[in-house]
């Protein structure tokens, strides 16, 4: 099921939580909802479910408006962060809960509702575990077994919030995985809200990413990752090293001088910001156009080095990324220039 | 803090810094005997030395078992009244925000507060023939006050605090995700209520229930002003104690009171392993 | 737990999305049915205890109030509260420190032991007084030999009183300290304070709003006690005769106003009780125990 978000704003109170969004979601793709907390990405999904109604704009499940459709009627699976299991229901009863509270036209024979049960069981790999409780599962199966419940309604749209916040980084990463396999095995168009984005980045055909109750950027893991089209992104996905920079004549320039990085995609002459990632700069020996620094502190992280230099007489400080080999002494003077980057004009 | 359990085998006390064990725990225990243990071990010693076949025929007298039939069965019905009302009240403090919202949840433990005689006389006035309510009742039939009826209404005035105060912190404690939960599943709101939230307030419910009863059984004060105080009919187990030491008939006095309080330890008895199981098993 | 839930996106549940809230026709129905019970419950009572003590105007109220016997009354419930309140205080407060800073066997038994008069019946709390002391006694004798007077009179309904209103304060401060840990007093012991001078200076200011609490409930209990009262009084006018049992004696000569006078007293005293409490719990919610059933 294709699921459009259109022009959608949300008031709380008073309170802006979504600012005019817009989203296009096809059928059996899996999206992620990216952003820092605040930023209105469980509000979208909570919009999408039913579960809060928009202030204005419009929410379509396929070609029909369901905005103003209640929760009931809008099939939706849902998975809560912190799994609301009911606690007094057996795993069983929990995933077959969906089909008993249907009306009696459409309810399944208790036998049907038992038996779907088992299978969404075998599917999320819990075989036999039917007539637990809930309080008697680790965290990890009882998020599989509200991904069951969520499931066994057949829903149009599955939505996950923060579905592995409450896990250990452990099992966090055997789920991910594991969703990706069910989502590949079943091909419901999924939603998920995450503010990691690691596992924004492994699990989704595409990333959301938000800010502020906005929608930066759509894409590919690999769209945002090399080709975020805002400043935001470029800070929030992956590391990013930051320098003030000006825009004149076709070049870059730092301070008075040219850093021989030249303008392609038409930036505005004035002030802006360059951004570049810390490991994907180039050293150089010697320095006519590139960016030059006194190196202040060298941390070993991993498999590299980590070194703070402080460019233009100690104004301003960056990071780069060194190999190990590299003997980045203090006060010793490194001359570099990014690889990839991208200058943002300063608002 | 924490022991050394390899070497301290079975010891009383935990290890500890902080002074004064001895002299509270000692002075808790010393006040704790006087004021209560020993006086009802008096109890059970005075009915113990009855004699069997004494005990037995007061138990089994006519008018003792009415008398514990009417404080139980009217203790029952009024703790039922309160569970269904006491719960609607608790929901809509919880839920609900309304003017005087305050208010109405400090109203709720008026019972707490009010002397049980001063509820009595009041509750008898409100519901006498000629009373603001009774002369309402009158026309269709309903009497209240000097009836068994008169003894629920004074119980379901006992009670309700037990039963909201109870239920109350619980409904607080209902994870809107659960509800969200169910409603995204398709269940109505009604279904969600009846099938996910009540099953989940059971046990607290049950548990005010418990109180609301034991409390019932024993109450004396705000009842015995609208019983009408009729042996065989409004007369209760308390009364009849208090009837039997006037009477200097010590004997009957101490049996109706063990018995009194062996049917009330066994209830609450019940009422905590059911808890207990269900706590085990939902966690 | 809500705070997490609601600090993004402030105001997100308080009023209630359409999946968590009844229809509007629902609510009326449960708040139009919880009004009515609570009105003829809880409100048409306490109504009618003013409306019947001011029936005849102001002058019979106060002509009842200022009767002697109204006055002895009045005297030996506040005697007899201002015994029994302290005494369950310290208990309470040694139980607590007992209960809460310490890991010892038995303790949850201990905590049911103190429980335990909540559920015995009031007649019976009285009864085993008159078991204890009475003249067919083991100790009724002796007491009788030495001229010690325990029964139908002061001590006996300081007695009863106390038992009645035993858990108290011990059950408001036995949670709270227990929440407390035992941080703060091992910290002023590190620092040199004895133990007198940790519970003074570090404990009580932490408990003193529970400690309040629990008074508070504690002496409406102990002024308003009649079953337990009534059995070990003796009914003496004017001399055993505490507020409620004189409500009662009032009443039962069909002296409605005067009963009603004195009940009102009793009402005021509840009312103002509910007043401190709500206050109490507006203002120091957090720090009062998080139980407040009884």
């Amino acid at each position: 099921m294709e699921v459009r978000v259109s022009n959608v704003r949300k008031e709380f109170a008073t309170f802006p939580a979504l600012h005019d969004v817009s989203l296009d979601i096809k059928s059996g793709e899996l999206i992620a909802l990216l952003g820092p907390s605040g930023s209105g990405k469980t509000t979208l999904l909570r919009l999408i479910a039913g579960l809060e109604e928009p202030t204005r704009g419009q929410i379509y499940f396929g070609d029909q408006d369901a905005s103003h459709r209640s929760i009931q009627e809008r099939n939706v699976g849902f998975v809560f962060q912190h799994y609301a299991l009911f606690r007094h229901m057996t795993v069983a009863d929990n995933i077959g809960f969906g089909l008993k509270v249907r009306p009696g036209a459409t309810r399944p024979s208790k036998a049907d509702i038992r038996r779907r049960a088992t299978e969404l069981l075998n599917l999320v790999q819990l075989p036999g575990l039917e007539n637990r409780y809930p309080a008697q599962l680790s965290g990890g199966q009882r998020q599989r077994v509200a991904l069951a419940r969520a499931m066994a309604i057949e829903p149009k749209v599955l939505l996950l919030d923060e579905p592995f916040g409450a896990l250990d980084a452990q099992v966090r990463r055997e789920l991910r995985r594991w969703l990706r396999e069910i989502h590949e095995a079943t091909g419901h168009t999924t939603v998920f809200v995450t503010h990691d984005q690691e596992e924004a980045l492994e699990l989704a055909d595409r990333v959301v990413v938000m800010s502020q109750g906005r929608i930066e950027q759509v894409g590919t893991a690999d769209d945002v990752y090399d080709h975020p089209t805002s400043p935001f992104v470029y800070g929030f996905i992956g590391d990013s090293s930051t320098l003030p920079v000006k825009v004149e004549n076709g070049q870059v320039w730092v301070s008075d001088r040219p850093i021989g990085l030249p303008i392609t995609s038409g930036e505005p002459d004035g002030p802006a910001t360059l951004y570049f990632r810390p490991h994907e700069v180039d050293l150089l020996d010697d320095c006519g156009g590139c960016i030059a620094g006194t190196v202040v502190a060298s941390r070993r992280v991993a498999g590299t080095r980590r070194v703070e230099l402080e460019i233009g007489g100690g104004r301003e400080r960056v990071e780069i990324e060194l190999p190990i080999e590299h003997a980045a002494t203090q006060k010793s003077r490194i001359a570099f220039r990014p690889r990839r980057w991208k200058v943002f004009p300063t608002a | 803090m924490s022991t050394t359990p390899a070497q301290a085998g079975w010891r009383f006390k935990a290890p500890s810094v902080i002074p004064g064990f001895g002299l509270t725990l000692g002075f808790s225990l010393a006040y704790l005997t006087l004021i209560i243990l020993i006086p009802l071990a008096g109890l059970l010693w005075r009915s113990a030395s009855l004699g069997w076949a004494d005990f037995w025929a007061i138990a089994t007298d006519e008018r003792t078992v009415k008398a514990l039939e009417v404080s139980f069965g009217t203790a029952i019905v009024a703790a039922l009244v309160n569970v269904v009302f006491g719960t609607i009240v608790a929901w809509i403090l919880v839920r609900y925000r309304f003017p005087g919202r305050r208010i109405v949840d400090a109203m709720v433990d008026l019972p707490f507060a009010l002397p049980t005689a001063v509820a009595g006389i009041a509750l008898t006035t409100l519901y006498a023939p000629n009373g603001w309510i009774g002369q309402l009742l009158m026309p269709l039939g309903i009497k209240v006050a000097y009836t068994p009826l008169g003894i629920v209404i004074a119980l379901i005035f006992i009670g309700l605090p037990f039963v909201v105060r109870t239920v109350q912190p619980i409904i607080e404690e209902i994870d809107k995700e659960v509800e969200e939960a169910a409603a995204t599943l398709g269940a109505n709101r009604w279904q969600t209520i009846s099938r996910v939230l009540l099953p989940g307030l059971a046990p607290a419910i049950v548990t005010g229930f418990a109180l609301a009863f034991a409390r019932g059984v024993g109450e004396y004060g705000s009842v015995i002003f609208i019983a009408g105080n009729l042996p065989y009919v409004s007369e209760i187990a308390p009364l009849l104690i208090v009837i039997r030491l006037e009477e200097y008939d010590y004997a009957a006095a101490t049996a109706i009171a063990s018995i009194m309080l062996g049917l009330s330890f066994a209830m609450l008895l019940v009422i905590n392993l059911i808890q207990s199981w269900s706590r085990k098993r939902y966690g | 737990m809500a705070e997490q839930v609601t600090s993004s996106n402030p105001g997100r549940y308080a009023t209630g999305s359409a999946a968590t809230a009844e229809r509007l026709i629902t609510r009326i129905i449960l708040m139009g049915v919880a009004f009515a019970f609570l009105a003829i419950f809880l409100v048409m009572p306490l109504v009618i205890v003013f409306t019947e003590a001011f029936s005849r105007g102001l002058a019979p109220f106060l002509e009842n109030i200022a009767d002697p016997d109204t006055l002895s009354a009045i005297r030996l419930t506040l005697i007899v509260a201002a015994i029994s309140v302290p005494l369950n205080l310290v208990f309470g407060v040694a139980a607590a420190w007992a209960i809460a800073k310490f890991e010892f066997k038995g303790k949850a038994f201990l905590i049911t032991l103190i429980d335990l008069p909540f559920s015995v019946s009031p007649v019976i709390s009285g009864l085993v007084y008159v078991l204890l002391f009475g003249s067919t006694s083991l100790l009724g004798p002796w007491l009788k030999m030495h001229g010690i007077v325990i029964l139908f009179a002061v001590p006996g309904i300081v007695l009863a009183t106390v038992f009645v209103t035993f858990p108290f304060v011990a059950r408001e401060l036995i949670p709270l300290m227990q929440e407390q840990g035992t941080g703060d007093e091992e910290a002023a012991l590190s620092l040199g304070a004895n133990g007198w001078q940790t519970f003074w200076f570090v404990t009580l200011p932490n408990i003193k709003w529970g400690l309040l609490y629990g008074v508070l409930l504690c002496n409406a209990r102990a002024m308003g006690e009649f079953g337990a009262v009534s059995v070990v009084s003796g009914h003496i006018r004017g001399v055993t005769n505490t507020m409620p049992l004189h409500v009662e004696i009032l009443y039962n000569e069909y002296n409605a106003v005067g009963a009603f006078a004195v009940a009102s007293l009793l009402a005021g005293l509840a009312l103002v009780t509910l007043v401190l409490k709500t206050l109490l719990e507006m203002r120091y919610g957090a720090e009062i125990a998080a139980t407040r059933g009884h």
